[in-house]
């Protein structure tokens, strides 16, 4: 008997070249945040474990579909078979197709369990601590081991595991009876290359271990939808050399150089008066400077990228940003969260005066 | 054509709406389907008051500070001797007393009525000690489990005295005891709900 | 001889008579009439779903797309999400539930007549009520799964939650009553010899996914009610600068929300278990164990809610003990694939449309499984989570799986509830249009989620390397679109069409093949004696000794199963010309329940409860005493009007 493969079967078996070669591409394109591609144990651990799953799962799928595509071309209707002897059941087939796979899940189970307790341990030996604040829309990181703070943009020495505690708070809103801050809205921590995620929930401490094998730039961003700006809410996180992260260090913990003339000089002025600029920004040496409602400026210049690691640091975009922040970024400065519009509202800034202000910030090495 | 009314019992055949596999009468299975999704929504209300009860902030009273539990036992029988009353009126209408079917089931209504009254006194009293719906979340959940309760009473209350209504019409004979038995059904589980909630919420201690 | 029907005078406010005309269909309370008014609403809703979904996918077809502002994105993405569940799958599976049910296990209507109208009216107001908050100040922004506290008042002032939480309450309520029904019928109105066991499995997986209901839904509601409390009275269950604990939000919502992706998954099933059958022409391989599997589908579901919160912190030893029941999960979910597998080997397949989107079920359900699968390996889905490859999972099995089943269903049981044939070459292009678009739309997102590109985000920037499959994606979702075009127009060409299918056109195997299409009121002229599962196919057919199929000639009997043949259904085409409802009894008198508008009043009430709920309490007073009026009438009505 002359079995042709149906014109079904043919169009079926020709799809999964595409497949296989779509595969292929997506494995090989560049993408800065792919999780796949690990640079640290823990990310590392953590894609171990799916490539064995994957392996699983593809092998059951082509089972289940290469089952599929048999059935409908050897058994498709043609004319003149007779009806098909009626079979109602087979139950050491039953039995099977439920035992096996139960068995691989039990195998998949454990190193599963054994993971998940491993990455949960604490590490000990030569551990950097690193205080996360997840904000609406940015994070701010405070290193208490090293007395520093800076935002969106985290440096971390590489081949030390870093302890993340994950926290999430509105300075800007009206604190609780006895708090510091007001709580936020749960955010999630997650810089795909290093590590998974961890989520930031109020109420509560949640920690994450994140650690580099090499220097590097590492993309990220957040992965709780915490409403509006939540797509703009990114971050990076810089791995580097032990020497090239004390020089970092360093120059994080020295105050503001106060520019002594020109537009900068004026700036300055503006930035720790009339501007308002220091009612939510810290400046280091400026006293009572210390707000945390927006991030700590004094070493702008020294980060990739500003407003939640999503715009170059251009004088272009600075002083875009300065005029009107939420035609940018979405934010609502009218609720307590996210930067007012000066210009509009509170101080009514100038444009010189937004010059001013830019040519200071663009010292803030 | 028309089946007859007969005056003889009547068998449901396959077909016709009273018709029942189970010998469970529709009306009967249907309520107690309802009042088993009842229990998931209490249990979810019990289970946020578990995690929320001893939560306030500092210097703020939990509702447990203000708690008299000698009143609110009172209030608890008065609600128990209403599911009594219950009985005797599913009783009366069994054997043909229409009128005291009526005057059990406004005893049911008023003791209620009662239990309702003494809630809403018990919680002015609580707003008096700084203890309300915003003033800890120990509260919130109190006030939302109970109040809950309470407006479950409150629809049995009105299903009760619709019934007392429908009965002075005359349209609720010896044969329809069925739906007196359904409210009944209905009353002792909210009844039920209560004694969960006074053990659980009240007498249970916090631990600090 | 004519059905007994309503003959009360005419007078004000009389009770509803009529079977025709706009009117009837506010206050019919037929079962089959409840299933068309579910589906068709449905559909329509799922067309504004899928107009949400292409503005998403233009928003997204490239990089920091300008097409949508991050306001409008976030409510479309959530109304998105919340109509294609509430709105879409669960009542399309009403639809088809409401309308077999009753005729699948030989009863002539579902316990409860007006209960089941005042269901499909209260899906309709709080779908009504949820929409409406695009006029009243912008749609609900907070994800379908809206988690506090970014729902919180202090967050998300004006109103768009609120009508997201009261209209969910609403269609709650439908869904509730639904549940109650369904189970009362199936367990109270099965016909003489129905026994469970002999239940298709259609009505099965309705009876578990009711069960489902009937537990789930006072969890969300509990959920529900504490965030409108926090928003609207003050309360902090949700505030942690007050005490209150967001994650107690979202293991109420995930009680609730585990249990529910069953609720969508099992009605399709329960189709595709009945296709296969008939179009393999041979009985469902293993009945029992399939549906064991979903009773047990329908328990274990209850055990693995916070696998939606591996990332929340919950510690090694809760993650650990979800992980262990997700992947178990998958035992009973793989043991109905390969029975379907195996019910369709060996077989003689037609490949008819519905055939085709069984058969499509299977593959694409098979790739939405597994991918769930690999979210069970907790360390890894720390990397998945809250990704794109989360919305692959659950897109293949909620279109590559619920929609592509209740496809099959739409092209199986056409001819049963209008007596013609949707058109197999239109059909069978949008089964390829369908299955194309949706690979195409949700393949690439494995891709992109382990690319690492969140959800929830309404733009992304340049040289992320997600311009490719993104662009891809959008493309996939017009494919789709097309796809539902076909369909719409064979839909249209069908209905106007004059040409009426022959009677059982699929040869099927039970009892809605055996009554007229469209069937009476009644449903059974006379209630069926069930002597076998697959009823009707043993009245037509016997086996040898071989298990080869043996025709029983009509009129001739099979004395294995005690039946006299009946081999070609009871025809009751004369007098099919509209007026069936008075159709041919067999000498008895039908008595049908009458039309009542109460449901439809009692559900306008509280619709207007709603707005009076957002709005002004004196809204809400009004509301209740429509409300109490609809109910005090629909206490006070008798089920059918006597002579």
């Amino acid at each position: 008997m002359q079995r042709r493969l149906g014109g079904r079967g043919r169009r079926l078996r020709l799809a999964v070249i595409p497949a296989v070669l779509v595969f292929l591409a997506s494995c090989a394109s560049h993408a800065p945040q792919d999780s796949l591609k690990a640079h640290g144990p823990v990310a590392r651990k953590e894609d171990h474990l799916y490539f064995i799953v994957f392996g699983i799962a593809t092998a059951v799928f082509v089972l289940v579909v290469g089952l599929l595509i048999a059935t409908v071309v050897l058994h498709r209707h043609r004319p003149g078979r007779p009806d098909p002897i009626q079979v109602h059941g087979n139950t050491k087939l039953e039995i099977g197709w439920t035992v096996i796979p139960a068995l691989l899940l039990v195998g998949v189970a454990f190193p599963t369990i054994f993971t998940i307790f491993d990455l949960a341990k604490e590490p000990t030996k030569n551990v950097l601590p690193v205080e996360v604040y997840g904000h609406m829309w940015w994070w701010e990181y405070r290193y208490p081991t090293l007395g520093i703070s800076t935002a969106n943009e985290m440096h971390i020495p590489v081949k030390t595991p870093v302890r993340l505690s994950l926290r999430t708070i509105e300075p800007g809103l009206p604190a609780a009876k006895g708090e510091e801050f007001a709580a936020g809205v749960i955010h999630s921590f997650w810089v795909p290359p290093l590590a998974g995620k961890q989520d930031v929930v109020p109420g509560r401490v949640n920690k994450l271990t994140i650690e580099a094998d090499e220097p590097g730039t590492w993309r990220g961003q957040c992965a709780e939808y915490c409403n509006l700006s939540h797509a703009n809410m990114r971050l990076r996180v810089i791995s580097q050399t032990q020497s090239d992260f004390q020089a970092w260090v360093a120059q994080q913990a020295k105050p503001v150089v106060v520019p002594q003339s020109g537009d900068a000089a004026a700036g300055y002025k503006l930035f720790t008066g009339r501007g308002t600029c220091i009612g939510c920004h810290t400046m280091q040496g400026v006293e009572g400077a210390t707000a945390r409602v927006g991030p700590n400026l004094t070493h702008l210049m020294g980060r990739d990228m500003f407003a939640g690691d999503t715009f170059d640091i251009t004088p272009e975009n600075l002083n875009r940003w300065i005029h009107n922040p939420s035609a940018m970024k979405p934010m609502r400065p009218e609720q307590g969260t996210g930067m007012p519009n000066l210009t509009a509202t509170g101080p009514h800034l100038t444009d010189a005066e937004i010059n001013q202000l830019v040519a200071f910030l663009t010292t803030l090495k | 054509m028309q089946t007859a009314i007969s005056a003889a019992p009547h068998t449901p055949a396959p077909g016709d709406h009273d018709y029942t596999v189970t010998g469970i009468d529709s009306r009967k299975l249907g309520m107690w389907a309802f009042l088993a999704s009842e229990c998931l929504f209490f249990g979810a209300l019990i289970s946020s008051h578990l995690l929320y009860r001893a939560r306030a902030p500092q210097g703020v009273k939990l509702p447990h500070d203000v708690y008299d539990i000698p009143y609110t036992s009172v209030s608890s029988f008065v609600l128990l001797m209403s599911s009594l009353t219950m009985v005797l009126a599913l009783a009366a209408i069994q054997r043909g007393d229409h009128r005291r079917l009526r005057l059990w089931l406004l005893a049911t209504a008023f003791l209620g009525t009662v239990f309702i009254g003494g809630q809403v006194y018990e919680f002015t009293t609580f707003t008096h000690h700084g203890v309300n719906l915003s003033s800890s979340v120990a509260a919130s959940s109190f006030f939302l489990l109970t109040g809950f309760h309470g407006v479950h009473v409150t629809v049995g209350i009105l299903w009760l005295l619709s019934l007392v209504g429908i009965s002075l019409r005359g349209q609720l004979p010896a044969e329809k005891h069925l739906q007196v038995e359904i409210a009944g059904l209905y009353w002792h589980f909210v009844d039920v709900v209560w004694i969960l909630i006074f053990t659980v919420v009240y007498l249970v201690p916090n631990h600090h | 001889m004519a059905v007994a029907v309503t003959q009360a005078p005419a007078r004000p406010f009389a009770r509803p008579r009529s079977e025709h005309g706009f009117w009837s269909w506010i206050s019919t309370v037929d079962h089959k009439r409840i299933g068309i008014l579910y589906g068709v609403t449905a559909f329509l809703f799922f067309l504004v779903g899928g107009t949400e979904a292409l503005l998403i996918r233009l928003q997204l077809a490239g990089p920091n797309g300008k097409i949508l502002s991050a306001e409008e994105y976030n409510q479309l993405f959530t109304m998105h999400g919340t109509t294609m569940i509430f709105l879409v799958v669960m009542p399309t599976a009403a639809a088809f539930g409401n309308y077999f049910v009753p005729i699948l296990i030989g009863a002539r209507d579902v316990a409860f007549p007006r209960l089941n109208a005042f269901g499909y009216w209260a899906f309709l107001s709080g779908g009504l009520f949820l929409y409406s908050s695009f006029l009243f100040g912008g749609a609900p922004d907070g994800g379908w799964f809206g988690y506090a506290p970014q729902t919180i008042g202090r967050f998300n002032p004006g109103h768009g939650i609120d009508f997201w939480l009261i209209g969910l309450v609403i269609t709650g309520i439908g869904s509730l009553t639904a549940a109650a029904n369904f189970i009362v019928t199936t367990l109270n109105l099965r016909a003489p010899g129905m026994t469970l066991m002999r239940m298709p499995v259609f009505v099965w997986m309705n009876l578990v996914v009711s069960f489902l209901l009937l537990f789930a839904i006072p969890v969300i509601t509990v959920a529900l009610f504490e965030l409108y409390f926090d928003r609207n009275f003050g309360s902090n269950f949700f505030n942690a600068n007050l005490g209150g604990d967001p994650v107690l939000w979202q293991h109420l919502f995930w009680l609730f929300g585990h249990p529910e992706v069953y609720i969508l998954i099992l009605p399709a099933m329960g189709i595709v278990s009945e296709v296969l059958p008939v179009f393999s022409r041979k009985p469902l391989f293993g009945y029992s164990v399939v549906v064991f599997s979903g009773i047990a589908i329908g328990f274990m579901g209850w055990g693995v809610w916070a696998h939606h919160m591996f990332a929340v912190g919950l510690g090694p030893v809760a993650n650990s003990a979800f992980a262990a029941s997700t992947m178990f999960i998958a035992v009973p979910t793989g043991v109905k694939i390969f029975n379907w597998l195996a019910t369709t080997w060996g077989g003689d397949l037609r490949l008819k449309t519905a055939m085709l989107f069984a058969l499509g079920f299977i593959g694409e359900f098979t790739i939405g499984g597994l991918s769930g699968v690999t979210h069970a390996v907790v360390p890894s889905d720390y990397q998945q989570t809250d990704t794109y490859y989360i919305v692959a999972h659950f897109h293949y099995v909620l279109f590559g799986g619920a929609v592509l089943g209740l496809f099959a269903g739409v092209y199986y049981w056409f001819p049963a509830v209008t007596g013609k044939l949707l058109n197999e070459k239109l059909g069978k292009l949008h089964f390829w249009l369908i299955v194309i678009g949706l690979n195409l739309t949700f393949g690439p997102m494995h891709i992109l989620g382990l690319q690492g590109q969140p959800r929830r985000t309404y733009q992304y920037p340049k040289g992320m390397g997600w311009e490719f499959w993104n662009g891809i994606e959008t493309l996939g979702a017009f494919i789709i679109a097309a796809s539902i075009l076909v369909f719409i127009f064979n839909a249209v060409k069908t209905m106007r069409s004059k040409e009426m299918a022959p009677p059982d056109p699929w040869d099927a195997r039970t009892l809605e093949w055996t009554i007229p299409a469209p069937p009476p009121a009644y449903n059974f002229a006379e209630i069926p004696v069930v002597h076998a599962r697959d009823d009707f196919w043993h009245r037509k057919y016997t086996e040898d000794e071989n298990g080869r199929l043996v025709r029983i000639p009509a009129g001739g009997s099979d004395e294995a199963s005690g039946v006299s043949g009946q081999g070609t259904v009871a025809t009751e085409h004369d007098g099919h010309d509209g007026h069936e409802e008075h159709g041919d009894g067999h000498g008895h008198g039908i008595h049908m329940p009458s039309p009542s508008y109460f449901p439809a009043l009692a559900a306008l009430g509280i619709m207007v409860v709603a707005y009076g709920a957002v709005y002004h309490w004196w809204i809400g007073a009004i509301g209740g005493v429509i409300l109490l009026a609809g109910i005090f009438g629909w206490g006070n009505e008798p089920l059918a009007e006597e002579h």
